[in-house]
């Protein structure tokens, strides 16, 4: 009887008994993720679900990403099986306007060079020791991307997938912060200054329903691998367009994009488990994720730099900083800086032309490097 | 195919970035074309 109580009585005290000091870090790091996204308004879609998936994941014995847990349930079948991400990419083509960037197709460029982070970011996490799948995964962190992350970390680096997405979200938001003095730092004041006119409303309806087909096809032929990432958007995208199935459209801007955002974000902070996540690995992927935004921006403004050249002038080198997926927000960085040099300079839709060329950059660099890894026999 | 780092580290930046660079090159491309053969109206102003 005595024996049974005492048992009884332990049962309530088995979880303070099993907490590791890693798990107490990891419910701090959960609260702190609550915190930002809360009070300082940082990514609260994603990080308040995320926030509470890793307090959930760190309570000892709860069972939660054992087999059969309530965790692990979601996470097997949206993150492993890719699905979420995916969705998620039908709503984000749903609500783009890819109007802007058709007016000025040279701005795709910008929307190229804003990619350079990632392979550059690969090269470096294979220096710092990271094996190639794991270079891969951390480099798409400068995808600016959430999705693209999950979609390639949850493939070929799933035990970084919550450093990884956790970089991804808290650098796209902190990109007011990061670009502005690397904008500075590689412009002069005679080019940030340049006034770029007033974008005309000049693309067909026409074009603007052709252009997602163009780009799943031509995108899809030519980097197979990651026709999934391209033709997602683009469906979402042609939906928009085609102004026929605005029900449809309305569903995955609204209603499916924010359940999957919520049990996304749930899964990603199930990932989080202090064991698993409190590594040097972790801090570098996270140094690293940085590095990735930091020098797409750099090569980003540098294009710009070369455009402003070779169109004699008529191209403003700051919209080379909007070539990142972080969308809207780099583009409105682009706006206010452009308009603290030149009050009359109103770059808001060119810059906005080369963020959604930066939206369809990401997918495509993702695509590209994919089929490289097939090509090269690595998937 | 088991390939070295640096091999592989080289391909992926300068393939992984020509490639990028030159499929929204050709994108941008078909954009003009597209735009060449249906020209924006102003009748479309409105719908």
């Amino acid at each position: 009887m005595v024996e049974a109580i005492g048992k009884g009585l332990y049962g309530l005290v088995d979880g303070f008994a099993n907490l590791h000091w890693t798990n107490g870090v990891m419910l701090v790091v959960g609260l702190v993720l609550l915190y930002l996204a809360i009070k300082k308004d940082i990514e609260p879609v994603l990080l308040v679900p995320i926030g509470f998936g890793c307090i959930l994941v760190n309570i000892p014995l709860a069972g939660l990403m054992d087999e059969g847990g309530f965790l692990k349930i979601i996470y097997d079948s949206g993150v492993i099986t890719e699905v979420f991400p995916l969705l998620i990419f039908v709503g984000i083509g749903a609500m783009t306007d890819f109007g802007p960037l058709m007016e000025n197709p040279k701005i795709f460029l910008l929307g190229a060079a804003g990619q350079f982070g990632i392979f550059l970011t690969l090269a470096l996490a294979l220096i710092l020791g990271f094996t190639q799948k794991e270079s891969v995964s951390i480099g798409i962190i400068g995808a600016c991307d959430g999705p693209t992350a999950i979609y390639v970390s949850s493939q070929y680096a799933p035990h970084l997938l919550g450093a990884i997405s956790v970089a991804a979200y808290s650098y796209m938001s902190l990109v007011p912060i990061i670009q502005p003095p690397i904008m500075k730092l590689l412009t002069t004041k005679e080019e940030r200054v340049i006034n770029m006119g007033v974008v005309r409303k000049s693309v067909s309806k026409t074009t603007k329903l052709l252009f997602p087909l163009v780009v799943t096809i031509i995108g899809g032929l030519i980097a197979p691998k990651g026709l999934i990432l391209l033709g997602t958007v683009m469906l979402g995208n042609f939906m928009r367009e085609c102004g026929v199935v605005s029900r449809l459209t309305r569903a995955s801007e609204n209603e499916i994009a924010n359940i999957v955002t919520l049990l996304l974000g749930i899964a990603i902070g199930a990932t989080m488990n202090g064991k698993v996540f409190i590594t040097p690995q972790t801090l570098m992927v996270l140094a690293l994720g940085l590095v990735a935004i930091v020098l797409d921006t750099a090569c980003g403004v540098i294009f710009g730099k070369i455009l402003k050249v070779v169109t004699g002038g008529k191209v403003n080198p700051l919209i080379g900083a909007a070539g990142i997926s972080a969308y809207p927000m780099s583009a409105r960085v682009v706006q206010k800086e452009g308009q603290k040099y030149n009050k009359k300079n109103y770059l808001l839709m060119h810059a906005m032309g080369a963020n959604t060329g930066g939206q369809v950059g990401s997918v495509l660099a993702a695509a590209v490097m994919l089929s490289i890894l097939r090509g090269l026999g690595v998937i | 195919m088991k390939i070295d780092n640096w091999t592989f580290g080289f391909t992926m930046v300068v393939v992984g970035m020509g490639g990028t660079l030159l499929t929204l090159w050709i994108l941008g491309y078909c954009m003009n074309i597209l735009k060449k053969f249906f020209p924006y109206k102003k009748e479309e102003e409105g719908n």
